[in-house]
């Protein structure tokens, strides 16, 4: 088994605290927000108030004569420059479709100007003085409005490039084969279609985005930002302001959750460009408010997914249409669009005949984005209730069904080479797969065999379990990069330098652990610096569930560089010693280097001879590392759900995600982030959702009317980590930051089938849904 | 106009507009350890005990609270010594971001001053009103639980 292959750590595998902890729960100032520097400037945004029109004329003199405003940008005075918020590698696969400030407004929230003044008071009231003339523009409020023949566009300016066809409204378009799917279809005996919907939905962190800019002694612009991406920050400002890279800093301090909202560069354009007129440092905080009506949300999709199999339940085919909307601008719309795909069908990679395809359409509604997840939380859904029908077509347990066609070490899936990040992929095996045992031990917790089927009845409330499978990846393959430096200093600790961005899933920690680990010394002896683009070395950034594989191996060579270093060192140390001296044979442990023989030197004392005594020299390195593939973590989540036949109601009693992530660098943490995960997928299974006016108005912005799940309202989750070890991953990791929130859709979904017969396509599975399945489902 | 408060056991002084929330004020004068999650008393992120009760700062007019005692979350550690929530808190691992921590921990230091010995269902009742996006509330419990064990343990000597 591959567990046998793992070494025994000492680090590595505990609960260790988090090396920011302390800081975070004696409330220190550790967020963008917390910091106050003198004279700063409140910078506040004018949104549009409508879905699609034209700016036909804007006067900002009335605010810029208020007393106390230091300046109003707008389009008339900002850089034209197009580009894309989205947060990715460079060049970026999303269309450069957006500008500063634009002459168009393309939803409600779309930005028309900003004030920078003293105060708010002072900046909100140069607000209401700014005079704009709009042409209203039909508005597009579906994808398909946005398809319909004749329909406006959204994007009929001639200077973006990189969307697919902006006279249609289309953003982005894949289209994928292997095999022959018609042939596929004509030899299963079995077929299933189904067509799933998925809403608009928020990523709500508690923290708003924040970002305070100033200009240091030097005159350099320092941007603290609460972004998942710091460097591709500070690649998109200094493009878009014109201003040279080498002129900016970006700092990431403590951020309070991301989920992929905060990897867009969504407002560091202006507090910058405050900064940069004014010479004063500027302070834009996004109202709760406004997160919901102009940052980001997950693409709302239609997916359409069509099985086929044999009659002993081989999968043979398998075809999935996709209709992403990706809102007003095309952020992430590609790559998300490409992830409902290349995220789920290698699961299934015994079906030989697959097609996969779709669009991403402009519509005037909010923006969509990375969302954790990235499509693969829409695509599941479909695939895994697909999944469910097929097994009722067969007459046989889902369990099996799945095990019968789940992917498993040794094998691997055409998708992996054909569909990539906004472009091929790259061709992988799987190395670790812990699916088949989560599956056991998921439904030896939940108890599937006593309760599936059963639909136990108490008065109007009948229960029922549901299950699905899934994977995520860990980093993009060939794309992504990161980059570690290890320091030694002479009393035995070192300064761990990362360019990885902490969003408080614990990467600093878990990177201290991988360093500690190597290093034979404890996490406290690590001092962690990360996300400080002057300081820190490269690195892409916290999305695509690519921080502890791809990080995590920038910091394992490091460490592993330094440990040479350390080793030559104690060497010759204890070369008078004579002795076996195989370098090789070293071992670093209590913060001792020790030879074959027993001898040993501190690390104090081999730190203080290379700076000060014998042959000096800084005991360093730094490392870099760009994975050649992506190994998927595995999920198998189960759910007993009860049903009100009589009121609608649906309540999860218990969930259990089974996860494989190769080895937990630290166990809780690597719970925590199923289990938030798990929470935030109930959450959109269930009770939140984005509403709309037919204006294309966000009804329901704020916390109160948007559900997100509160402490009464979180099922008791029961994480499984299943032991594996990926032999391409540092100490043996895969990702874990993503695959949880792909569960609660379908499994909870299952479950409400496997209770009383419906089945919901249309999420979130509010009461009014479940009660008009249920009366469809009844005759008369 | 003028107000004086009880921070953290200082008496303090401090000049606030008749609109300024406590949640403001608190900020204002240096206590970054209250968070604004949405300043309409739906999130619990700037909880802080006024008078021995949670509350939400950014639903308390400032004016209203002068002459009251305000504990926020800086002080709770005693001369470095970590409360037995914050503790508890890192060691469950029910710190992700921590941004919802500081008002999470005063609302359960609020609980459990008033029901030492609560059950699964008043904890999650107590900590109902402080919303976290990161953690799904599991690691929150076994913290609190956990404190609230040392916390008895500690008064019964
Ligand atoms: S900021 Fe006060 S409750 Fe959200
Ligand atoms: S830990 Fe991030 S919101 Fe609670």
């Amino acid at each position: 088994m591959a567990e046998e292959r793992r070494p025994a750590f000492v680090v590595v595998g505990k609960n260790e605290r988090k090396v920011d902890g302390v800081a975070l729960v004696t409330g220190k100032p550790k967020f963008a927000g917390d910091l106050d520097l003198p004279g700063t400037l409140c910078v506040k945004i004018l949104h549009s108030p409508h879905a699609h029109a034209r700016i036909v004329e804007i006067d900002a003199s009335e605010a810029e004569g208020l007393p106390g405003v230091a300046c109003v940008l707008t389009h008339q005075n900002t850089p034209l420059t197009r580009y894309t918020t989205a947060g990715q590698g460079y060049p970026e696969p999303s269309p450069y479709d957006a500008r500063m400030f634009d002459t168009k407004v393309r939803f409600v929230g779309d930005r028309v100007a900003a004030v920078a003044a003293e105060t708010e008071e002072i900046a909100l009231e140069a607000l209401k003085k700014i005079r704009v003339r709009y042409e209203e523009l039909p508005a597009i409020l579906s994808v398909d409005g946005a398809l319909a023949a004749g329909a406006p566009i959204i994007h009929d300016e001639k200077d973006s490039p990189g969307i697919y066809d902006a006279a249609k409204n289309i953003a982005a378009d894949v289209d994928i084969d292997v095999g022959d799917v018609a042939q596929g279809f004509a030899e299963s005996d079995v077929i299933v279609e189904t067509v799933c919907e998925t809403q608009y939905a928020q990523h709500a962190p508690i923290e708003p985005h924040v970002v305070l800019t100033n200009l240091d002694e030097d005159g350099r612009l320092v941007i603290r930002s609460s972004t998942q991406v710091p460097f591709h920050v500070r690649r998109i400002v200094a493009r878009v302001l014109d201003v040279p890279l080498h002129r900016i800093r970006v700092i990431k301090p403590r951020i309070g959750g991301g989920f992929g909202v905060k990897q867009e560069v969504l407002l560091e354009d202006l507090a910058a460009l405050v900064t940069l007129r004014t010479g004063r440092p500027a302070l834009v905080v996004l109202s709760r408010q406004e997160e919901f009506i102009a940052s980001r949300t997950r693409h709302p999709m239609r997916i359409r997914v069509k099985l086929g199999a044999r009659s002993d339940g081989a999968l043979h085919a398998l075809e999935m249409e996709v209709l992403s909307n990706t809102g007003a601008y095309g952020t992430h719309a590609l790559t998300v669009l490409s992830n409902v795909g290349s995220k789920t069908l290698p699961i299934y990679n015994k079906a030989k005949n697959v097609h996969f395809f779709g669009k991403a359409v402009y519509t005037n509604l909010p923006v969509a984005g990375a969302y954790r997840g990235y499509g693969a939380t829409q695509g599941y859904f479909a695939l895994e209730t697909a999944m469910d029908e097929l097994a009722d077509g067969l007459g046989m347990d889902p369990l099996k069904l799945r095990r019968r066609n789940a992917i498993r070490v040794g094998e691997s899936s055409p998708i992996f080479e054909k569909l990539g990040e906004g472009r091929e992929g790259v061709a992988q095996t799987v190395k670790s797969c812990g699916l088949e045992r989560a599956i056991e031990l998921g439904a030896a917790r939940i108890g599937w065999e006593e309760k599936r089927g059963k639909r136990p009845r108490q008065g109007s409330r009948v229960r029922g379990v549901g299950m699905s499978i899934h994977m995520q990846g860990s980093g993009i393959p060939q794309i992504d990069m990161a980059a570690a430096t290890v320091k030694m200093n002479e009393d035995g600790s070192f300064n761990l330098l990362i360019g990885a961005t902490d969003l408080g899933t614990g990467s600093d920690t878990i990177l201290a652990q991988i360093a500690a680990e190597i290093l034979g010394v404890p996490v406290s002896k690590v001092i962690v610096t990360s996300s400080d683009t002057d300081v820190t070395p490269f690195d892409t950034g916290a999305y695509a569930s690519s921080t502890t594989y791809v990080s995590g191996k920038a910091v394992e060579r490091a460490a592993l560089a330094v440990r040479e270093q350390i080793v030559q060192v104690a060497a010759a140390m204890l070369a008078d010693d004579g002795g076996n001296l195989d370098e090789a044979r070293f071992v670093l442990k209590n913060e001792r280097a020790v030879a074959p023989n027993g001898r040993g030197v501190t690390l104090a004392e081999i730190c203080q001879r290379a700076m000060y005594q014998t042959g000096q020299f800084q005991i360093a390195a730094t490392a870099s590392f760009v994975p050649d593939e992506s190994p998927p973590p595995f999920m198998a989540s189960f759910a007993e759900v009860e049903v009100d036949t009589e009121t609608g109601r649906v309540q999860v009693l218990e969930y259990v995600a089974a996860v494989d992530c190769g080895v937990a660098i630290n166990p809780k943490m690597a719970e925590g982030q199923v289990e938030g995960s798990v929470a935030n997928g109930i959450g959109f299974a269930l009770t939140e959702e984005m509403l709309f006016s037919s204006k294309g108005r966000v009804r329901n912005p704020t916390l109160f009317d948007y559900k997100i799940l509160g402490a009464r309202d979180v099922p008791p989750i029961e994480v499984i980590l299943v032991p594996s070890f990926e032999p391409t991953g540092p100490v043996g990791a895969k990702s874990v930051g993503e695959i949880g929130i792909n569960g609660p859709i379908p499994t909870i979904a299952n479950a409400i089938h496997d209770a009383v017969g419906i089945r919901l396509t249309k999420t979130p599975f509010t009461p009014e849904r479940v009660l008009d399945a249920l009366r469809a489902r009844r005759p008369g | 106009m003028k107000i004086s408060l009880t921070v953290n056991g200082a008496q303090r002084a401090f000049d606030v507009h008749p609109g300024d929330t406590l949640l403001e004020v608190l900020r204002r004068e240096g206590y970054k350890g209250v968070k604004k999650g949405c300043g309409a008393g739906d999130c619990g992120a700037c909880a802080v005990l006024l008078d021995g009760r949670a509350v939400n700062s950014c639903l308390v007019l400032a004016g209203k609270a002068d002459g009251s005692e305000v504990l926020t979350i800086e002080g709770l550690s005693k001369d470095g010594a970590l409360h037995p929530l914050q503790e508890a808190f890192l060691d469950e691992g029910a710190v992700q971001c921590g941004y919802c921590t500081p008002g999470m921990i005063i609302a359960s230091l609020d609980l459990l001053t008033h029901h030492p010995d609560p059950n699964e269902e008043e904890i999650r009742e107590g900590i109902a009103g402080n919303l976290c996006r990161c953690t799904g509330y599991t690691k929150e419990l076994r913290a609190i639980q956990a404190a609230a064990e040392k916390m008895r343990e500690a008064r019964h000597g």
